[in-house]
């Protein structure tokens, strides 16, 4: 899964003002050089306060990201059409699990700690993907979030593994690693259906690519020309790839896939370009997107809902277990 | 908002076979080192990425200084004699 470029959203006003002393102007200096160089900046060294801000805010996003989304996903796990399913996405939610806490880890080596951000999450404060906050209504949802929104995820945290903050970096490259499998398991399982199934079926499918096919091209991030800050991710080595270039190659790929399964994608602009060489596709509907982000999306109050329920709900858990081990500690130190 | 309601974090080490040293992989939060044992066990091998795991609170590691990076590890630049390529030899004894 993946957090779309919502970095880039605010403006963060760069690294130049506010060199104070020499010294600082210095540290900034290595900095650039080893940016330039294509070296990886580890935790404890120097960094600009607004390259800190700007991956904090990235990172944990993208963490939250993957915790929520686990819930669109989890809501399928008991009604799973078959065990092998249900044990597919068993393995698939627990993993986006994994994903949350490799990337909340590496948020905390730049200064934050896990609770600071979790509060982030559930006032609200923090964003995550907006496409999470889409409903899965049948079970071909399952199938077409792993196609299409993990295929969208894959194209945008592959040029990550070569971000140039390293503990990000080290995340991302075992991130994509299992990511692959999710979205295989989709693709697998809607062939199923189209291959296998009752016209009904197969009408299922349709529809639920329908419903996703947009959101996921609004999780490229919006448009270049509208994303004044990417330049200067570009600049830090955060973001390599510009959103509509992932979008596009994105685009490319699953009108191939798409022929495969013999569905299509709610889109009547879309069409070979001989000259480009790539798909052209229409208008995105983008007043949609920044209703979605802005809070206003299908599901955003139940998913927050849920997500606070569980903290709350754990609590009694969390105190427990260290009450636990201190007592443990005290026993083992008499 | 650092609470001390949180769990310690520990650094997570994982052998990936027999005869493998263990690498650092990542962290995790855990409330003894019992549940940190299991939690990196279910973190960090899903897929059978171990065979062995090792864990140990952050708090105890000791680390040298970033910021000497340079001045620290650089007497060992100029001391090329402690490389074999240092040393050319004739060609018939070479593989040496």
């Amino acid at each position: 899964m993946y957090t779309q470029a919502m970095d880039t959203l605010r403006d963060e006003g760069g690294d130049k003002p506010a060199l104070r002393t020499a010294e600082e102007a210095q540290l900034q200096q290595r900095f650039d050089n080893r940016i330039d160089a294509g070296d990886f900046i580890e935790a404890k060294d120097w960094m600009p306060e607004n390259y800190r801000k700007t991956l904090l805010r990235q990172i944990s996003q993208h963490a939250h990201s993957e915790i929520v989304g686990m819930l669109p996903e989890g809501n399928w796990i008991t009604r799973a059409p078959t065990l092998k399913r249900k044990s597919i996405l068993l393995a698939k939610v627990q993993d986006e699990g994994g994903h949350g806490l490799y990337l909340y880890a590496a948020a905390e080596t730049l200064g934050t700690s896990r609770d600071q951000m979790l509060d982030a999450l559930h006032t609200g404060k923090a964003k995550y993907s907006s496409i999470f906050n889409y409903p899965t209504l049948t079970w071909a949802d399952v199938g077409a979030i792993g196609w299409l929104v993990d295929g969208a995820a894959i194209m945008n945290q592959v040029p990550i593994c070569r971000c140039s903050f390293a503990p990000y970096a080290r995340a991302m490259v075992r991130i994509c690693r299992e990511e692959s499998f999710h979205q295989r398991q989709g693709f697998d399982s809607l062939l199923v259906m189209v291959k296998q199934g009752t016209d009904a079926q197969r009408a299922m499918v349709q529809e639920a690519v329908n419903r996703w096919w947009w959101p996921c091209l609004m999780m490229f991030g919006p448009p270049d020309d509208q994303s004044p800050n990417s330049a200067q991710g570009m600049r830090w080595g955060i973001k390599r790839v510009s959103n509509d270039t992932l979008r596009q190659k994105f685009v490319d790929a699953a009108v191939q896939q798409a022929e495969v399964l013999g569905v299509t994608f709610p889109d009547p602009d879309l069409r070979w370009n001989e000259e480009s060489q790539h798909w052209d596709y229409g208008a995105i509907d983008w007043s949609e997107f920044w209703r979605v982000v802005g809070g206003d999306g299908p599901c955003n109050r139940e998913r927050l809902a849920a997500r606070v329920k569980a903290w709350e709900d754990g609590e009694w858990v969390r105190e427990a277990a260290l009450a636990h081990a201190r007592k443990s500690d005290l026993k083992e130190a008499a | 908002m650092t609470t001390n309601t949180e769990w310690p974090l520990w650094e997570v080490f994982v052998r990936t076979k027999a005869g493998l040293d263990h690498k650092h992989c990542g962290s995790l939060h855990a409330a003894d080192p019992k549940m940190a044992v299991q939690m990196a066990r279910d973190v960090y091998t899903r897929r059978q990425e171990g065979s062995s795991v090792w864990v140990v609170r952050s708090d105890q590691i000791v680390a040298s200084d970033p910021s000497d990076k340079d001045m620290y590890f650089d007497p060992a630049e100029d001391k090329v004699y402690r490389h074999p390529t240092f040393y050319k030899l004739p060609g018939s004894v070479d593989h040496m």
